[in-house]
């Protein structure tokens, strides 16, 4: 079958190709992040790129930090198994930015000044806010870090066609993976400590740049198949998937319905539902979205740097769609799941194909399969620099200079911290990679959204629009949103109990759904309710202070 | 120093104080809250609807509409126009209603007081 990837024909272009366009990708980000450390003197430099992006380039940055390879080639896969549910996900990623731009960028960027705490720390006591803050920034960063790493060692094997029982410059698919991992750890921590955020903003633009254009170009070539008629190209797929119109209906992947077994139907569609809410609300408390927000000059440019990422994350959604489906109609559903069960090569595996078809046989389709397996590293180097930007400044900000150190740290002093912790941080983030490098963990990703709007963002918009709320009320809906989103993880089907879980030979299994979102959100927001109503402190003029400054930007960093 | 000038407003604090009760204040947190409350509960209301139907009314987003286009897709295609549409809207209402008012009460403030933001 011509559609399984490189390798198995004894192929080596494509692997020679994707290597030496990644070696090329690296060498640039790492000229660029040199350059960036020139520039970065200051802490406004590191932890802020010196204020000093404009809204458009800031707006791609955001969407270089937010398009990670779980959007990329987790939702073109998505698609191209399950059909219309793919696209159900990506529409909560996209609608998610309207929480951002409406009730948070802009209040942030006038009040705060380098990590997420700073806003919620303003009027409250510093120790125990930050303390809470910085736990969740990296407990939330690490979850998506780990996601990440070890997604990318397991398609570094894929893409370059490692399997088992082969071999690459002397080392096995397992070998690989982990050499990759150590690679991508690697990389990621010399773009934070070298670069800063100057560093890391710049290689996020890039890599928007060339995953935009990745996807523009096979977005083209499927349509130029289809003559540009969705319709054919949608009839095609659902022919090519064996599941008919139902392919181009909701139901396949969540919320699906059991025959005969009325509980289990009940709890898939409730699923789907705290799945939904969490992905809408997670991204306005991710804090390494968060941060993006101060690297521009004003309140004005956040927002614009909002609109504009609204902008390129719905076109790469919309993109996405004729990916997916046009994976699905041209390579097919069992290519793809004889290439990787949860459907990551789609992508790369229908770039093949359109460039045997467009660009003249097996060298085009080795070609182009190159340019996007390149693409997708470059997409996660870029997402997960940005995690580890944020938890290590958040670690050195808040936890070292505000709480270790109660504000006296120098600037200097700080900054060396952040860069030390992202070294640390970067370390525990491999060591925990390769741990758990067999394990099925692509649900932290929606584990980090939940907790994300199960603690930051009530403690966030309480802070930004509740007069009354306090230190109380901020420790106990970070804390309490927090813990109900990991507690309920811990005991769902995805940890244990069911045949696709993390451990599926232990079974502690309680809460029924995989997604914890439709429970610990409320919860995280009536905790802080709580802990607000049981605690006497308030504090009018820290609050005056607070508003006027984040509605008018006056004192503003 | 001439001795007639006003006497500077006490305090930092003080002087948010007095501004945040000021009605011109009072007209910007208007402005902006009467926009992004209503239009949060709108688009989430309209998001939290295309789930339910997407889970509860499976025959209704599988009625096909063109070809093989169906409810669900077009539903899920208007989650994406409201969502550019809300975002033009918002930017047009901040800069016609908010931005005026909030750059006239920084220049306000920053005649009395300076740069001095506390440590952050």
């Amino acid at each position: 079958m011509r559609t399984v990837l490189a390798a198995e024909a004894g192929d080596t272009t494509a692997r020679n190709l994707t290597i030496t366009l990644f070696l090329i990708f690296v060498a640039i980000t790492l000229a660029i992040t040199v350059w960036a450390s020139r520039q970065t003197k200051t802490a406004t430099d590191f932890y802020a790129g010196g204020r000093s992006f404009s809204g458009f380039q800031n707006g791609m940055a955001i969407g270089g930090d937010y398009m990670s390879a779980a959007s990329f080639l987790g939702i073109a896969g998505l698609i191209a198994l399950y059909g219309y549910d793919g696209f159900l996900y990506s529409i909560g990623f996209l609608v998610a930015w309207l929480v951002a731009l409406l009730l948070v960028a802009e209040l942030l960027r006038n009040s705060g000044r380098y990590t997420m705490a700073d806003v919620l720390a303003f009027r409250m006591r510093q120790r125990p806010v930050r303390t809470a803050a910085a736990v969740s920034t990296i407990t939330v960063s690490i979850f998506y870090l780990l996601a990440q790493m070890v997604g990318a060692g397991a398609l570094v094997a894929l893409l370059l066609g490692i399997r088992p029982g082969t071999t690459f410059l002397g080392m096995d698919a397992d070998a690989a993976k982990i050499a990759t991992i150590i690679l991508v750890g690697a990389l990621m921590i010399i773009y934070v400590t070298v670069g800063g955020m100057k560093g890391t903003t710049y290689v996020q633009i890039v890599k928007a740049f060339l995953l935009m254009g990745g996807a523009v170009i096979m977005t083209l070539l499927v349509l130029a198949k289809y003559k540009f008629n969705l319709s054919s190209l949608l009839g095609d797929a659902a022919a090519s998937s064996g599941k008919g119109s139902n392919f181009l209906e909701p139901g396949l992947r969540y919320g699906v319905e059991v025959a005969g077994n009325a509980t289990q139907t009940f709890y898939n569609k409730m699923d789907l539902l705290s799945l939904g809410i969490a992905l809408v609300l997670g991204t306005a408390g991710l804090p390494h979205i968060l941060i993006r927000f101060y690297t521009v000059p004003t309140a004005k440019a956040a927002r614009k740097s909002v609109l504009w990422a609204i902008g390129i994350i719905g076109t790469f959604y919309l993109l996405t769609l004729a990916l997916g489906f046009g994976a699905a109609a041209l390579v097919g559903g069992e290519a793809i799941t004889a290439q990787d069960r949860a459907g990551n090569t789609a992508a790369p595996q229908l770039a093949q194909v359109l460039g045997v078809d467009f660009l003249g046989g097996d060298l085009g389709g080795a070609t182009l399969l190159a340019v996007i397996a390149a693409v997708a590293f470059a997409t996660i180097l870029a997402v997960v620099a940005g995690l580890t930007l944020a938890s290590s400044s958040s670690l050195a900000h808040d936890f070292y200079a505000n709480v270790l150190k109660d504000g006296t740290a120098s600037e200097r002093q700080e900054v060396n911290v952040a860069r030390i912790s992202a070294l640390v941080i970067g370390a525990i983030s491999i060591a925990l990679s390769i741990f758990a490098q067999n394990l099925n963990v692509a649900f932290l990703v929606a584990l980090a959204f939940a907790v994300a709007a199960s603690g930051n963002l009530p403690a966030i918009l309480y802070s930004l629009f509740w007069k009354r709320f306090n230190t109380s009320g901020a420790v106990w809906a970070i804390y309490g949103g927090l813990l109900a989103a990991v507690v309920l993880v811990f005991f769902s089907p995805v940890v244990s109990g069911a045949p696709t879980a993390m451990f599926p030979d232990h079974d502690w299994q309680w809460f029924p759904l995989s997604n914890p979102g439709l429970i610990s959100i409320p919860f995280g927001f009536l905790c802080g309710w709580i802990g607000t109503v049981i605690s006497k402190e308030r504090d009018e003029e820290k609050y005056a202070e607070l508003e006027v400054r984040a509605l008018t930007g006056a004192g503003a960093h | 120093m001439s001795t007639d000038t006003p006497a500077p407003a006490a305090s930092t604090p003080d002087r948010y104080l007095a501004v945040q009760r000021s009605d011109e204040f009072a007209g910007l947190r208007r402005a902006l809250r009467g926009f992004v409350f209503p239009m949060t509960v709108a688009f989430f209301l309209w998001y939290a609807l295309y789930v339910i139907l997407s889970a509860y009314a499976r025959d209704f987003m599988g009625t096909k509409l063109v070809g093989n286009i169906n409810v669900a897709l077009v539903f899920g295609l208007l989650q994406f126009v409201s969502t550019f549409l809300i975002a033009w809207l918002y930017s047009r209402h901040a800069e016609r209603k908010i931005d005026p008012v909030a750059d006239r009460i920084r220049a306000e403030i920053g005649e009395v007081t300076h740069e001095d933001g506390p440590r952050g």
